[in-house]
């Protein structure tokens, strides 16, 4: 099976993640308080008419799973209402602040990735030291830090202190840092523990002693033999974690005022702009199944031994 | 003086639980061009001496004592860079599981040509030319195809084959064998063998067999040297310790082999079981299950001594 | 058995645990740290000088000084305190949550594991698409139906944080269902709901206790992350995660009202994940979360 074919049928069980997010979606909009014409209407004054024209384009008048039916199509066609606050279709007020949190969650990310690569290997190999029981402690002790607190105490050291780098807002590298390193700090560890243990497997596989065995020296094992093996699971554990960065991406873009999906999904809680909350959880819902469905064709790539089946 | 000496060598492994003495003072030698099979139930030890001579022990085990000379030099006392010459290129080794000792992840050929490139410094090109001639030595149908293979293409017989390809390619003077054919069908531990003797014969190469199957070391080896618990307690020329075997234990076990009996008696066994290589017993290890027990046998050790010309034994009944 | 034949019996087991997490310096640096916590949680009255919502004008947004250890907020109240008292909130609303996550998680593994089929399969769609998105997303989401408040936060996360035991209980059971004695007890026609409680559970319990010792300092993150936002506890209530938030508009001048709570929750969650961690390795070191 090509790998196109395999990207298609995950894709197609995505389709059902996606379908069954929006079920819940549709569920939650109609726990809402508040029916749902003043939903659609943004709470504004409409004509008569006007209601009835909504009452038809969305079923409002037939039973529930038909109204779900209608949903759907309007969602397919892009249509996800109009916010109440900025009086726009939600698409258009969501899509543009995208790439900010792209940029924020992904540059976190790769920090992540970069340092639990190394933080873990260091540890795996140097097990029974002091120096494992040190590195564990570091990255467990990361782990630990709530990610609003981190973010309060480094613009204090930083911003306040320091006087280095801005504290909010957006457009340079400088403004990057910050928000950045506060995401990334805490993620550290989930890179790293897994990393540990893939190592500290690795290198108990009898390849690795036959690599030994025949007299290559120990860098040479341990990257050429050790890490290639032991990387795979830890590059696609980057994909797989990039929905739940997008998560913690909520409360960095809050505390540092980052334009981003996230301040936006924040407010519009706290200004009861439902059309712009459910289209933001669905996205990142599509964004989700697209990351695990890359992080599957990746395996399938760097692993030789996993065949693309479904 | 042998091609291998090894002194009172000591391994332990420092576990949670207590220090584990898996080989604890062994005494060995191996000359040129002979197969030395060290035979032993599992657990006695004999894979940890096997790994110990090429300084592989994992953690948490340590070479706590003793000395290995290679070629007059001891090897507990080398350093790392000196060390890497020997492996492989002087002592090889292969292990018990074809099919987990090649990495996944690179070609058969490349994993083999790494041998001569590291080694000798070969450029790649040829390095690959020499892994394919290797294959073919070892009777691999299709040498170029399986070279360019991933390990999880070839069989648990080619796999084997591929081991033995990469490490005798640098034609070295010891192999140890760990358990070579446990893990393969029984047709194809004969093939394997059958392939060993020939390079053996051709390289002039000195083998140790370490296995537990009797058979095998019946047919294989020239001497033979039986480990119980962490020691040597017999070691001969194959056939007198076969025909004659001084040990208690080595008679247990070789009369518990199903072809020495008549299919209606049933098979005996050893009472008791191995020890608990940390809570060892006093004085010789095998007395809680020895039927010549003497007094002395639980308040000393008793020590290898020659009973009859080339074979040794450790035992106050019989040496 | 005697009484006190069962005392000595529980004893030396309970003795043979300990020792056996000291032996493991995570878990025993971890079980300092989190027995330090919940022993402050549980005195914290004899140990704050103050209640945690007396106020005091004349004293406001003060530094740390002998008299106000962890300075003074906004409205004069002592940090000190109140950070005290936190831990109460913190620690109790976290094991709530790990509580209604465990039942919830593990009754549906062990449902999903013994009767597999297309309950199974329901049970897995459900557990792994919930757990593949962002639990934070996912639970401001459940907050935004059903309002703010203290137990509205603990089910938000509880909804979102409970595929983890599902997956450990159903592994586990998979394992344990083809194993002979539960193979021999059905064939005795001993009912189901026997074989789970007898046989099955005690075969979970470990590995779900390490779990709960490694989900709670998350469950204490998240919750004070939902009051930080706004939507968990309300004031005067001194949640770490409130405290720290009410502190930013003061970060510059009075920055001792967000760094000592958030010290205090560095601490609790270090201490359990030490804890948990080293059980892991003692336990089930295959565990994933």
């Amino acid at each position: 099976m090509g790998i196109l074919s395999y990207a298609a049928k995950r894709l197609s069980i995505g389709f059902f993640i996606v379908i069954f997010v929006s079920l819940i979606l549709f569920i939650f909009m109609q726990l809402l308080p508040g029916d749902p014409i003043t939903l659609l209407t943004a709470g504004e004054r409409v004509s008569q008419q006007r209601i009835e024209e909504l009452r038809r384009a969305w079923g409002l008048d037939q039973p529930i799973y038909i109204q779900f039916f209608f949903w759907l199509s309007h969602m397919l066609q892009g249509d996800f209402g109009t916010s109440f606050v900025f009086k726009l279709p939600v698409v258009r007020v969501v899509v543009p602040r995208i790439p900010a949190t792209l940029q924020l969650t992904i540059t976190a990310l790769v920090i992540s990735y970069i340092f639990g690569i190394i933080l873990g290997t260091l540890s795996a190999v140097r097990r029974g030291m002091l120096s494992e029981r040190v590195l564990t402690g570091v990255y467990t002790f990361l782990y630990s830090i709530p990610t609003y607190w981190l973010g309060a105490m480094l613009m204090l050291a930083f911003g306040f202190y320091l006087r280095v780098l801005p504290i909010s807002g957006h457009g340079t590298l400088a403004h990057l840092i910050l928000p950045a390193s506060t995401l990334a700090l805490p993620n550290i560890a989930i890179f790293a523990r897994m990393m540990r243990t893939e190592v500290l497997e690795t290198l108990y596989e009898e390849y690795v002693r036959t690599a030994m065995a025949k007299g290559l020296p120990r860098l040479v094992v341990l990257f050429r033999h050790v890490m290639r093996n032991a990387l795979i699971p830890v590059t696609v554990l980057f994909f797989l974690e990039l929905p739940w960065t997008i998560g913690g991406a909520v409360i960095v873009e809050a505390i540092f005022s980052w334009p981003g999906m996230g301040n936006l999904l924040y407010r519009s809680i706290l200004m009861q702009d439902y059309p712009v909350v459910m289209f933001i959880i669905f996205l990142i819902s599509i964004f989700t199944v697209i990351s695990n469905v890359i992080g599957d064709i990746l395996t399938a790539i760097l692993d030789p031994r996993v065949t693309l089946k479904g | 003086m042998g091609l291998l000496q090894i002194k009172d060598l000591r391994t332990y492994f420092f576990t949670s639980r207590g220090k584990v003495r898996a080989v604890d003072g062994v005494d060995l030698s191996l000359y040129e061009r002979e197969v030395l099979a060290v035979v032993g139930e599992t657990g006695c030890g004999k894979s940890t001496l096997g790994l110990s001579i090429i300084r592989l022990v994992p953690y948490p085990g340590r070479i706590v004592g003793g000395e290995i000379f290679f070629k007059g030099k001891d090897l507990l006392k080398m350093d790392e860079s000196e060390l890497r010459e020997i492996r492989g290129k002087e002592i090889a080794m292969i292990f018990q599981n074809p099919s987990k000792a090649l990495n996944p992840v690179y070609k058969v050929g490349y994993q083999i040509a790494e041998m001569p490139r590291y080694h000798l410094g070969v450029p790649m090109k040829r390095a690959w030319g020499l892994a394919v001639d290797l294959l073919r030595k070892v009777k691999i149908p299709d040498p170029e195809v399986k070279a360019s293979s991933y390990p999880h293409s070839l069989s648990g017989g080619m796999k084997q084959r591929s081991l033995i390809a990469m490490m005798i390619s640098l034609k070295p003077s010891l192999l140890i064998a760990d358990e070579p054919t446990t893990a393969l069908d029984v047709t194809v531990q004969a093939q394997i063998m059958d392939l060993l003797k020939e390079i053996r014969e051709e390289v002039g190469m000195a083998v140790m067999l370490i296995t537990h199957n009797i058979g095998l070391v019946a047919e294989e080896s020239d001497r033979v040297a039986v480990m119980y618990a962490g020691k040597i307690v017999e070691v001969g020329a194959t056939p007198d310790v076969l025909e004659d075997p001084l040990h208690p234990y080595t008679r247990g076990l070789l009369s518990s082999l199903p072809s020495r009996r008549s299919r209606k008696e049933r098979l005996p066994s050893i009472p008791g079981s191995v020890p608990d290589l940390i809570n060892l017993p006093s004085g010789c290890r095998f007395h809680p299950r020895c039927p010549y027990k003497l007094d002395i046998c639980d308040k000393e050790e008793p020590k290898l001594s020659e009973v009859k010309r080339g074979h040794l034994v450790s035992c106050f009944a019989v040496g | 058995m005697l009484a006190s034949e069962g005392v000595a019996k529980v004893t030396k087991e309970a003795s043979g645990y300990i020792k056996l997490i000291w032996s493991h310096w995570s878990a025993r640096t971890g079980l300092i740290i989190s027995i330090f916590i919940i022993l402050i949680a549980i005195f914290a009255p004899l140990i704050a000088p103050r209640s945690y919502a007396q106020t005091d004008l004349k004293h406001r947004l003060e530094p740390p000084s002998p008299d106000f250890p962890f300075g003074t907020d906004e409205l004069g109240r002592c940090i000190f305190s109140r950070v005290i008292y936190g831990s109460r909130i913190a620690l109790w609303v976290g094991i709530l949550v790990v509580i209604v996550e465990a039942l919830v998680g593990v009754t549906l593994g062990i449902i999903a594991g013994y009767w597999e089929g297309w309950v199974d399969r329901v049970i897995s769609f459900l557990s792994d698409s919930i757990w593949a998105l962002p639990p934070i997303v996912l639970a401001l989401g459940v907050v935004t139906v059903i309002g703010p408040g203290i137990s509205q936060v603990v089910t938000a996360i509880a909804i979102v944080s409970w595929p983890p035991f599902t997956r450990v209980s159903r592994a586990k059971v998979l394992s344990i269902k083809n194993r002979e004695f539960v193979i021999a007890a059905k064939a005795i026609g001993e009912s189901d709901i026997s074989i789970i409680v007898r046989y099955i559970l005690p075969n979970i319990i470990p590995s779900i206790l390490v779990l709960a010792t490694l989900t709670l300092p998350t469950a204490i993150l998240s919750t004070t992350a939902l009051s930080f936002l706004g939507f968990g506890a309300q004031p005067p209530t001194p949640d770490w995660g409130d405290m720290i938030a009410k502190g930013m508009g003061y970060l510059q001048i009075a920055p001792w009202i967000s760094t000592f709570p958030g010290i205090f929750l560095v601490i609790t969650s270090l201490g359990f994940n030490l804890l948990g961690d080293g059980l892991r390795d003692l336990i089930d070191p295959r565990l994933r979360i």
